[in-house]
């Protein structure tokens, strides 16, 4: 059982949410993540560690409600216990000086980078961050992400928020501008997609974290399996970070998709029984 | 161990009441006794619940069946055993109506009788090596039927007995991993009197007992009843925690755990890196069993999917395979076929599963090999490419092994394939010791006799040296890694 300390909305549809979990906040390491449980009927779920602490035995985790399971994790409140949190898993992300280093964060991908970001300039890197989301409220973490990055440059699909445009549009800037020698792309498969396809014209080394369809985390099951350099490879042992230009997205997507008419029923399912308590 | 197991066998066979039992039948006599046969569901009716299939023998058919066996002056039937349960004391036990006694000679020596009794494959164990099969050439005692009997009555007679175990010593020893090769040292070690942890990297206790083999065959039930009775001998579990992530074999160490045993399994499925393969709709048979087994994807109110298939492949022979296609006819296929590249009589599977599948109108499709998968606009698996083989010439093993037909390729169509073509080692335990020997198939190198790897603290056995065997053999490893566990600790004590 691991208790939620903390429960904090960053918009209707995401929050940051602050678990006991001594172990995992002890040996965890940027680009880690965690498999969750909520209770005995619940399935398991992979989501990326953003945080930790270990002296308060806590780990923090951004959640996007997208599914049954992330609304019902959503609508769960500080005090309540999650039945089970496994982790950390997957390899950490490998981190040493390598001069300039673009960060690319979209969503709630911006997350799982908070802690690379961290971890990239505590080894000397100059860290220029680009934050990206369709609207202003989907913009996260970002007095964070500016206290570890040199630069932070926002991005809105509207326009509402720092300078419009996706996500690509502030990546070329920085690059255009000065020389970068390695980029971290984070975010929607789509969106780390063509975030990759534009340090690959500069042929600048990407690396890009996959949040993949996973069952046990731990090797066991291949759901999560995605092909890297025409091989299959398991994100959950293998990963979850990959070189970029080396992913086949039309197949990791088409992968994502594979329960899609399931969940979308028993997402119906679920507002249905929400209505009915309500 | 073996002169252990030969000496501990040899025990009790003089005394009195075995000696008079000997004598109140003849051999001719129990030898013109027909075999019992097991009773079970209707192969139409069980294809379509998941409830058990064997329904278990009665207690006067289990009396009748251990009158056929002639309590052998040299048993060959316990050579045949991993864990060297002393059969034919457990099988006279039976003879004189003392079920429970019968229970407790197996325990001496096998934490799981409930669980063995069903998924041994005792015809190429024990029943293999029975006097009947070798000298007389006929039909065995059913020691499996006759050990899952006597666990079963044991446990439905509300007086479960708990194996005695030593004073404890206090000295802290880990498992890692809880499936069966780990609760077998578990159970020895807790006897020997050790403060005895193991660690699970899932939310629930029993490895592959629990993911893997389906409810039809081994009801989690069983397992939780004897995973209890673990409890009650004192052994701690602790479930998601992944030993080498959750916590390294340094932290442990420094919390006072004095060895460990590495059972963690070869849970690394295998794919045929054929085209296609990656479509959906085309699971790992791990994948596929642990949705429906652990996560319960088939009931309504659990929130895990699984795809449910019309037409359901499973590639390979196993008996992960035969779980696999099944389970497939249980959640509704119209076509369930097995599609294995060599001959029945190849086929690595329990004689029964084969049987059993067989009844329940699983289509067995041998000799044939996929060579690509094809899908619909959504990537979903519609089509699979077969190329038939035939049997080579023997090699030096004198295995006929399975060579392609060219152009005898044709489609079949799909919509969910399951691949069990066999699995890897977990990477996760070795990767995070750095000094740990392996071999070049990723399995840990282990001293034979002893369990112990290239770490002195650090035993293993199982799939994880094995690279994918049966329950029992696993068991066997973890009776013999707690015996080296033991001496070991012992020997370090001595040294200090």
């Amino acid at each position: 059982m691991n208790k939620i300390v903390e429960m904090e909305f960053f918009s209707e549809n995401v929050a940051k949410i602050v678990l006991e979990a001594p172990d995992i906040a002890n040996s965890r390491k940027a680009g880690h993540f965690v498999i969750i449980r909520l209770n005995e009927k619940g399935e398991r779920i992979p989501l990326t560690i953003a945080d930790g602490d270990s002296e308060k035995g806590t780990i923090t985790l951004v959640v996007q409600k997208v599914g049954v399971t992330s609304a019902k994790l959503l609508a769960m409140k500080a005090g309540e216990e999650i039945l089970d949190v496994v982790g950390p898993l997957g390899h950490p992300t490998h981190i040493e000086n390598y001069g300039t280093v673009l960060c690319a964060g979209g969503g709630v991908g911006v997350a799982p980078m908070l802690p690379i970001i961290k971890a990239l300039k505590e080894a000397g890197n100059k860290v220029i961050s680009v934050l990206a989301g369709r609207t202003k409220e989907l913009i996260i973490l970002e007095d964070e992400v500016k206290k570890h990055s040199d630069e932070v440059i926002i991005m809105t699909d509207d326009g509402s928020y720092g300078k419009k445009g996706l996500v690509t549009a502030g990546m070329e800037e920085v690059i255009q501008r000065e020389k970068v020698n390695k980029a971290v792309v984070i975010g929607p498969a789509i969106m780390m997609k063509f975030g990759s396809l534009t340090t690959k014209k500069y042929n600048i080394p990407t690396e890009v974290s996959l949040n993949t369809i996973m069952v046990d985390g731990t090797g066991m099951c291949g759901a999560c399996r995605v092909s890297v350099g025409g091989r299959t490879k398991f994100v959950c042992v293998d990963g979850p970070e990959f070189d970029a230009f080396q992913v086949d997205w039309n197949e990791m997507m088409m992968r994502m998709g594979a329960y899609k008419t399931q969940e979308h029923e028993a997402y119906e399912k679920y507002l249905k029984t929400v209505e009915t308590v309500a | 161990m073996e002169n252990i197991i030969a000496e501990y066998i040899k025990e009790g066979r003089s005394d009195a009441w075995r000696a008079e039992l000997r004598k109140s039948m003849k051999a001719k006599e129990r030898t013109s006794l027909e075999r019992v046969q097991m009773p079970e569901q209707d192969p139409l009716v069980r294809n379509k619940n998941i409830i058990e299939v064997n329904l278990g023998v009665t207690e006067q058919m289990a009396v009748a069946e251990a009158h056929r066996c002639l309590d052998c002056p040299q048993p060959t039937c316990t050579v045949g055993c991993p864990v060297g349960i002393n059969i034919p004391k457990f099988i006279k036990k039976i003879e004189t109506k003392d079920f429970l006694g019968a229970a407790a000679v197996i325990k001496e020596t096998n934490a799981l009788p409930a669980v063995c009794g069903r998924v041994c494959p005792q015809e190429k164990q024990c029943e293999l090596s029975c006097f009947y099969t070798d000298k007389l050439h006929a039909t065995p005692i059913a020691i499996g039927h006759l050990e899952r009997f006597a666990a079963d009555y044991e446990r439905n007679s509300g007086k479960m007995n708990i194996p005695e175990v030593a004073k404890s010593n206090g000295i802290k020893v880990a498992v890692v991993g809880s499936g069966p090769s780990g609760l077998a040292a578990a159970g020895d070690l807790a006897k020997f009197g050790y403060d005895v942890t193991v660690f699970e990297a899932l939310h629930e206790i029993g490895g592959v007992l629990k993911y893997g083999i389906p409810e039809f065959r081994l009801p989690n039930d069983i397992v939780d009843v004897e995973i209890e009775n673990m409890r009650k001998m004192g052994i701690k579990f602790r479930t998601n925690f992944i030993v080498g992530k959750t916590a390294s074999f340094e932290d442990l160490r420094a919390q006072g755990f004095q060895a460990f045993f590495v059972g963690s399994g070869a849970g690394l499925p295998r794919f045929m890196n054929i085209p296609g393969e990656n479509y959906n709709g085309i699971f790992s048979s791990n994948e596929y069993l642990t949705r429906v087994n652990l996560m319960k994807a088939a009931h309504e109110e659990y929130d895990t999917p699984v795809l449910i298939g019309k037409n359901v492949a499973v590639i390979g022979g196993g008996n992960t395979a035969m779980d696999s296609v099944r389970t497939s006819k249980r959640l509704g296929a119209k076509r369930s076929m097995i599609i294995y590249r060599s001959s029945l009589e190849e086929m690595p599977a329990r004689v029964e599963e084969v049987h059993h599948a067989m009844a329940e109108e699983i289509e067995f499709m041998n000799l044939h090999n996929p060579v690509e998968y094809f899908a619909d606009e959504n990537g979903r698996v519609n089509k699979m490419r077969v190329q038939k083989m035939k049997l080579g010439e023997p090699d030096a093993s004198g295995r006929r092994r399975p060579i392609p037909i060219e152009g005898s390729e044709f489609d079949i169509e799909v919509d969910t394939v399951v691949v069990a073509v066999g699995v890897s080692p977990n990477p996760i335990v070795p990767s995070s010791l750095k000094n740990l020997k392996m071999t070049d198939w990723g399995t840990i190198v282990v001293n034979k006799e002893t369990m112990q790897s290239s770490i002195s603290d650090i035993f293993a056995g199982g799939d994880i040296v094995r690279g994918g065997a049966t329950v029992i053999l696993a068991m066997g490893d973890g009776r013999k890694a707690a015996v080296g566990i033991h001496k070991y600790i012992q020997e370090k004590i001595k040294a200090s």
